[in-house]
């Protein structure tokens, strides 16, 4: 028991590793969604944080110094501006919202490989030489990256009027409309912050865990991460939670092969897991409705 | 003599083919401008197209009916998860889980092919039942926890996915001979390959699946059109209070439903793995049918031949990846036009906002004259 506990102890700075991107991306998803929308396409727009992210690191690394910084920031940039396809279709045209995160989530999967083959002639980034090190504690950075923005999210969400007209766009539209909100900005506002981070999660996957981007970065973190808001029941703690649990998951397939417990046991087991247990917990809690109430569904001013 | 930009509206609004059409076009123009963007020659993309379509290779001026054969092959598996989607959206449902059942489906046919004694003509027919049953189990689960527990059935479609990729590749690699991306080779009277269908297209790959898939067209027409069941699916799609108030189950349609998208998905499993590999695949990634079910349906307006049109659209675009690359336009070239064309459909919801403005800014504008008009008319009294 001591010898596991050891090891899941020198597994946490892996561990902070995978969950950091998790958390970033799920505080974008849960703020989006407490404004109302949702957005299936958090793994498409991680896909193009990534690739921006990587590619920028990737062409300026050996000519400037600031060049991880550099790509954090084009990642945001990229992220916010193809959320902004979302905003449009699902907020102005009052479009399915799932559907038009789909067409990101598909848009995303070509545009990524079609500018690496343009840059590199080939479907991924080159390598860079070394990504973001890790810091205090054997920690990376982007660990309190995390932690700072799921706080500022919490801040923002319950400590400021304007986080309780957020909240309001995703319960009661009309009726915030009614009091003399512009729902329809709360929420253009909402999905590219939600853009913007998952950008930024792209960019701590690719800067940490890999060497290059390529089509598999990503590879269902973004599903991980929309599961985590759902099983976190969109509320900042939650999210927390559940994020660290999703991650911790993750780490243990990784890491599957030190645990002598756990070594018989195929590593897809862990890999499953968060899927699982958030599909049982909506079981569980399917009596009450801790969604938004509003998600979802288009505003439309005339309906009362 | 109505204008043409009112005409232009008319027609999206009007017409669900018409906006598909419009949308693909739409699509592949914008891909056209990318390709020229990036300094490359758009013609690259069409001659590919062409090839395909035809087997003209333009450059050599050779035919080749291998050509057709693959993009039938590709089609089938596009045009079922289409049907799979398209099935469930008809019910009011949204199914982002055809991959999932996909992968049931495949991970069954995997199965009996390789432990159902091998009985010519009984052990392929097996594995495709199994297939479908699993596909059906895999969707079924989903429809009733949406029925019986009102658990989006979004949330749940994907979660199913991830489930079935990773459980699938758990228990394929128990089967004894399996490495990491294969299990030993699937028995001949398992299979689905045709001597006849590849020698008529030049050794494609082309096989029996295509038989089933032009049975699952049809079924799918059938049963939507011309029966009470696809009566009672069609109206809890359309409304579910007046079908309850109607008298029909709307939780039982709603499982009923899902489960058989999910089969139309396990076929289009089985048909690619005992159609087009000689041995059971181990996924290590997914194989995208599913999300691309997605387009074909919305694009083929989630009706039976609108769909088996769009999939065989979309399996054009995907197997001309290989002949683009050799003509220097990045294969890309096609998921981005996919995803345009997902995104476009979007617009549709747009037209109808700008229609509705511009009526009530002509109500308007009649109701000044008229105010204006009252007005005038009093003054001179």
């Amino acid at each position: 028991m001591l010898d596991i506990l050891k090891i899941l102890w020198n597994m946490l700075p892996s561990t902070l590793m995978i969950v950091a991107p998790i958390l970033i991306a799920a505080t974008g998803g849960m703020i989006c969604e407490r404004a109302g929308v949702v957005n299936i396409a958090l793994e498409g727009l991680m896909s193009i944080g990534a690739m921006a992210a990587a590619t920028t690191h990737v062409l300026l690394e050996t000519s400037i110094g600031f060049s991880i910084p550099l790509a954090f920031f084009i990642a945001a940039v990229m992220g916010g501006l193809f959320a902004l396809i979302h905003a449009f279709a699902s907020i102005t045209l009052r479009a399915d919202q799932v559907i038009s995160g789909t067409g990101i989530n598909l848009l995303a999967n070509g545009i990524t490989v079609f500018f690496c083959q343009l840059l590199f002639r080939m479907d991924r980034t080159q390598n860079y030489h070394m990504g973001t090190k890790s810091g205090f504690g054997g920690a990376y950075p982007t660990a309190w990256l995390a932690l700072i923005i799921l706080v500022a999210a919490w801040f923002t969400l319950y400590r400021r009027p304007w986080g309780l007209r957020l909240r309001a766009a995703g319960e009661h539209p009309q009726a915030l409309a009614s009091a003399g909100v512009n729902v329809i900005k709360i929420r253009y506002i909402a999905v590219v912050i939600s853009g913007v981070l998952a950008g930024i999660a792209g960019a701590c996957i690719v800067l940490t865990q890999d060497i290059q981007f390529t089509v598999s970065t990503i590879n269902g973190k973004g599903f991980i991460a929309l599961a985590a808001v759902s099983f976190g029941r969109w509320l900042p703690l939650g999210i927390l939670g559940s994020s660290f649990l999703f991650g911790a998951s993750s780490a243990l397939a990784v890491n599957i092969i030190n645990i002598d417990a756990l070594k018989s046991l195929p590593s897809e087991i862990f890999s499953m897991l968060p899927y699982v247990i958030t599909l049982v917990t909506l079981v569980i809690f399917s009596g009450k409705d801790y969604a938004p109430r509003a998600s979802g569904q288009p505003y439309d001013k005339g309906k009362s | 003599m109505p204008k043409l930009k009112d005409r232009i509206l008319e027609v999206f609004t009007g017409s669900d083919g018409l906006v598909s059409v419009a949308v693909v076009i739409l699509g592949f123009l914008v891909g056209t401008i990318l390709i020229l963007l990036v300094g490359r020659n758009p013609a690259g993309m069409y001659s590919a197209i062409l090839q395909v379509v035809s087997g003209w290779d333009l450059r050599r001026g050779t035919q080749n009916m291998r050509y057709i054969g693959e993009w039938i092959v590709a089609s089938m598996p596009l045009i079922l998860c289409g049907l799979s989607m398209g099935f469930a959206a008809r019910t009011g449902l949204f199914n982002i889980g055809a991959e999932g059942q996909y992968v049931a489906g495949l991970t069954a046919a995997q199965f009996v092919a390789l432990y159902f004694p091998q009985v010519p003509g009984l052990h392929w027919l097996m594995a495709i039942l199994a297939a479908i049953i699993a596909g059906a189990v895999w969707g079924g689960i989903v429809g009733f926890l949406k029925a019986r527990f009102s658990v989006s059935e979004v949330v749940a479609t994907i979660m199913m996915n991830y489930i079935a990729q990773y459980g699938s590749r758990i228990l394929t690699m128990r089967i004894p001979g399996t490495n990491t991306f294969q299990t030993p080779p699937l028995p001949v009277t398992s299979r689905l390959s045709s001597p006849f269908l590849e020698a008529v297209t030049n050794n494609s790959r082309l096989n029996y699946g295509l038989f089933l898939t032009i049975a699952a067209v049809l079924f799918y027409w059938i049963i939507m059109g011309r029966t009470r069941l696809g009566y009672s699916l069609r109206a809890t799609g359309l409304n579910k209070e007046a079908a309850r108030y109607g008298g029909i189950s709307v939780n039982t349609s709603i499982t009923t439903a899902m489960a058989i998208a999910g089969a139309f998905a396990g076929l289009a499993g089985a048909i690619v793995s005992l159609g087009s590999f000689s041995a059971g695949r181990v996924l290590s990634v997914q194989d995208g049918y599913g999300f691309d079910g997605i387009a074909v349906a919305l694009v083929g307006n989630s009706s039976a031949w609108g769909t088996a049109l769009s999939g065989l659209l979309f399996g054009m675009l995907k197997s001309a990846q290989p002949l683009m690359q050799s003509r220097q336009i990045p294969k890309e070239i096609t998921s981005i036009i996919m995803g345009l064309v997902v995104v476009f459909i979007s617009l549709r919801a747009g037209v109808r906002i700008i229609i509705e403005w511009q009526m009530k800014e002509k109500a308007r504008k009649a109701q000044n004259a008229a105010t204006a008009g009252a007005s005038e008319g009093g003054h001179h009294a």
